[in-house]
């Protein structure tokens, strides 16, 4: 037996050590499906709790949509649970290509590959389109698929200043040399809830002949007036030559992601991308549950006008209670504490009052950010948002936070 | 001090300090956080620009990066 006494004392002590640094992260099993009111076991045993959800990436509220699981039904039924291949053997079904096509409508792209999750697709795409002889240029807050991307590929890599438009320039200048420049950013950054500044980047790429790439999992189906993401926000649609994003938030809220943009380059990916090539791709009821997604989102505004309108009165409600919040008009609202065992304290207050927000701290955040990440969905009537100020207003008041500076809440708490 | 250091310094800070974090010749840059591996790329091309040399790649290790100090003896070497 290999596994020895002294090698699960090893892993015996890392994870102890997680626990003393309170980087231990403990799971919370759902016993409903994912919507703004949920069944909560938590600690494992204890009774379920009903709670209201505002941390999940479900901003449309779809993933328990009826159409949207009807349809996934229809889609176990009509074509199997599984297809047992990858995509260029035997596991290429008709949806699977009709998806591909209703995402680059919606996307205003040229073509579209699918993927098991958008972390393959960051996982996969770079090593596909580049070589040594390029370079990627990425802000320094991208997310950590992305960085994981940028590791397997063997272009070089620079980074620039989170949203600095002026450094970037200057690194597109450094690297002028190089064969191909790849601009990578996030559209909405998923810790602070901010937006690239796609028109600008747009412009620079033009002026310096770079490619952009741009993970929109934070922004597909709800930034931008028809839903499209990023790229229509700032008006630069069919502008955007790698385009990401994944069917695991408001698409859907399932699972898989896409690849979408320049024709040439989704074929290099059909080519060479290897989680493309080795792994099996979407199963058939999620594909299923994401065209229904999709033909709900292209008929109708009406659910991420909903968002929009949530996002407001949250963000509002939580000002006009004294709390800090990072500003911005995604659904992504941060409530920022600074410190990490008051982050953690005012999660576990909030979950006694029924409200279901976690806190984030160092490594996740750079150290003395700590924050609640709040999450709004068109999922939400106004009634839990009520709830939830109400929970934040009177947990905010038992911490003596509420109308207090960065710098006095550091003061009393530390960083 | 001279003007190798001093440049070297200036554009770590521009480039990769964005707190009040104190510098100096010694401070630990790779493996006291303030450049991350992935950034030593543009630290690279900037010397070699600035100074009109050639570091191979072999050469340009975060143990070599990793002060103000280190660099300029890195540099050194490949000035003619």
């Amino acid at each position: 037996m290999a596994y020895t006494d002294k090698t699960r004392g090893i892993y015996t002590e890392v994870l102890t050590g997680l626990k003393n640094a309170g980087l231990f992260k403990q799971e919370r099993y759902i016993h409903s499906a994912q919507a703004a009111d949920i069944e909560v076991e938590f600690p494992a045993g204890a009774p379920l709790k009903k709670v209201i959800n505002i941390c999940a990436n479900n901003y449309l509220g779809m993933s328990s949509h009826p159409e949207v699981v009807k349809a996934a039904h229809e889609g176990l039924d009509t074509h199997g649970y599984g297809m047992s291949s990858v995509r260029f053997i035997c596991g290429t079904q008709d949806i699977h290509r009709t998806l591909e096509q209703m995402v680059t409508k919606f996307l205003g792209t040229e073509d579209t590959i699918l993927f098991p999750s958008c972390m393959d697709a960051n996982a996969g795409v770079f090593e596909a389109v580049l070589t040594k002889d390029d370079v990627m240029i990425s802000d320094r807050l991208v997310h950590a698929s992305i960085i994981d991307g940028i590791r397997l590929c063997s272009a070089m890599h620079d980074t620039f200043k989170h949203s600095d438009m002026e450094h970037l320039e200057e690194k597109l200048q450094l690297h002028n040399d190089k064969r191909l420049k790849c601009v990578i950013t996030d559209g909405v950054f998923s810790m602070d809830g901010d937006t690239a500044r796609l028109d600008k980047m747009v412009e620079l790429c033009e002026k310096y002949e770079a490619l952009l790439f741009v993970d929109d999992s934070h922004s597909s189906g709800f930034i931008g007036k028809t839903g499209r993401g990023t790229h229509e926000q700032y008006g630069v649609m069919g502008k955007i030559d790698i385009l990401t994003t994944t069917f695991g938030k408001g698409l859907g809220g399932a699972s898989g992601g896409c690849v979408s943009g320049r024709k040439e380059l989704v074929e290099m990916c059909r080519q060479k991308a290897r989680p493309y090539l080795f792994s099996n791709t979407i199963a058939p009821p999620v594909v299923a549950g994401v065209i229904k997604v999709l033909e709900i989102l292209s008929a109708s505004t009406d659910r991420r006008d909903k968002l929009e309108s949530n996002t407001a009165f949250w963000r509002k409600g939580l000002i006009e209670a004294g709390l800090i919040i990072k500003a911005g008009d995604t659904p992504i609202v941060p409530v920022m504490l600074f410190n990490a065992k008051l982050a953690q304290d005012v999660s576990r207050d909030l979950y006694d009052e029924g409200i279901y927000a976690i806190g984030f701290f160092f490594p996740v955040v750079p150290q003395g950010q700590a924050r609640i990440r709040t999450q709004i969905s068109a999922g939400h009537e106004i009634h839990h948002l009520e709830k939830a100020l109400e929970a934040f207003k009177k947990v905010g008041k038992k911490y003596e936070i509420l109308g207090k500076s960065k710098q006095e809440i550091i003061e009393r708490y530390g960083m | 001090m001279d003007e190798m250091q001093e440049i070297i310094k200036a554009y770590v800070i521009k480039e990769y300090v964005e707190d009040d974090t104190e510098l100096t010749y010694d401070s630990p840059l790779i493996s006291g956080g303030i450049v991350d591996s992935f950034s030593m790329v543009s630290l690279k091309r900037f010397l070699e620009n600035k100074y009109n040399i050639s570091i191979p790649d072999d050469k340009a290790t975060p143990e070599a990066f990793d002060s103000v100090n280190k660099i300029c003896a890195l540099v050194r070497e490949y000035v003619k």
